[in-house]
């Protein structure tokens, strides 16, 4: 017996929205060091989807003509985040912009309630994955550990969710681990993502050894001493957590069992003396 | 006649009168931007069409790096 929950699929693929995608390790481009150590990166850890985002593009400065340059050597997917906004409406719009500039309708859902937590704006952010998804987004909501918010995402149409680990940027690994295990036991046709808050590999081990389909995170990699095989790094600990999830975790006990057998042991008496 | 409007979050004049004009007129030409019009998305195609006032505020955005 162990703990694992046979219901939760095991593919060796994780499906977002229909496409198929290897490396269950998703990664954020902003902090790097330079652009040649960002893509070293994500060729270290295999990646297939990295984050990207929007911001105020000045007359002549071309700096967006040369991302997408740069984006177009990597070869992988983007997937574009609302990252900054702080109403439905923001989000919306942004979402809308950033479907004709990437031309995807993948969009990481960010409504940003607090400045000092960038915690989820959860009732902003239902209201722009309701609006989104009927308007044909593949909508990948970043929100909390909240069971009630995932449900309501999940009625708007997201068929990923992506709880946060710990707020963004803090590096404290699943600060509410038995709420995400929970999430996991009621969701167990829903993607589950593990987004932000990650600070070393051992965090994005254990999310999947939960259970989580795939984590998402940016700072612990991008602003390591050698990002490259942090990178590399965390690719290992999301295929050792998934590999240990498949295998079945043992339970966890309260009292010790010996594992070496009991019988045979020498000086054991059947009778002990009184 | 000139006409102030807010774009990327600065005033600017301009004799402009509609969105791909205006583009053209601060430079952007053919760069590869999205935009809105008072908070809501213009598409490309619609940027010749869509008029702008003053007052109106307008975002143009392109890529960049995130998480």
């Amino acid at each position: 017996m162990n703990v694992r929950d046979d219901r939760v699929e095991t593919t060796p693929h994780l499906m977002l929205y229909g496409s198929a995608v290897t490396s269950r390790l998703l990664m954020g481009t902003a902090g790097y060091p330079s652009p040649a150590i960002l893509s070293t990166a994500v060729a270290a850890a295999g990646v297939e989807v990295i984050t990207v985002s929007l911001r105020r593009e000045t007359a002549g400065d071309h700096r967006g003509a040369r991302f997408f340059d740069f984006l177009n050597g990597l070869g992988v997917r983007l997937l574009p985040n609302t990252a900054g906004c702080r109403t439905a409406r923001e989000a919306i719009t942004t979402a809308q912009m950033a479907r004709e500039l990437f031309a995807t309708d993948w969009i990481k859902l960010e409504v940003i309630g607090n400045d000092d937590t960038l915690q989820p704006d959860v009732f902003g952010l239902v209201e722009a994955a309701d609006v989104l998804c009927r308007d044909g987004f593949k909508v990948f909501p970043y929100t909390t550990e909240d069971l009630s918010v995932a449900e309501r995402l999940q009625r708007a149409g997201c068929s990923v969710i992506m709880p946060w680990g710990a707020p963004i940027g803090t590096g404290r690994g699943l600060m509410h681990r038995r709420a995400l295990e929970s999430l996991r036991g009621y969701f167990p046709d829903v993607v589950l993502v593990v987004d932000a808050g990650l600070g070393a590999p051992s965090h994005a081990c254990e999310a999947m050894e939960i259970g989580f389909d795939a984590v998402l995170l940016n700072t612990a990699i991008a602003q390591a001493g050698d990002p490259a095989a942090m990178a590399a790094a965390f690719g290992e600990a999301v295929r050792a957590g998934r590999r240990a999830f498949d295998a079945g975790l043992m339970p966890p006990r309260d009292m010790a069992v010996p594992s070496t057998p009991v019988a045979g042991t020498p000086f054991f008496e059947l009778d002990p003396k009184p | 006649m000139s006409q102030t409007v807010i774009v990327n979050g600065r005033p600017i004049a301009t004799t402009s009168i509609n969105l791909a004009a205006l583009l053209e007129d601060q430079g952007y030409g053919a760069a590869r931007v999205a935009t809105a019009l008072n908070g809501v998305f213009v598409p490309a195609q619609q940027r010749a069409t869509t008029a702008i006032n003053a007052g109106d505020t307008v975002e143009i955005v392109s890529a960049r790096q995130g998480g």
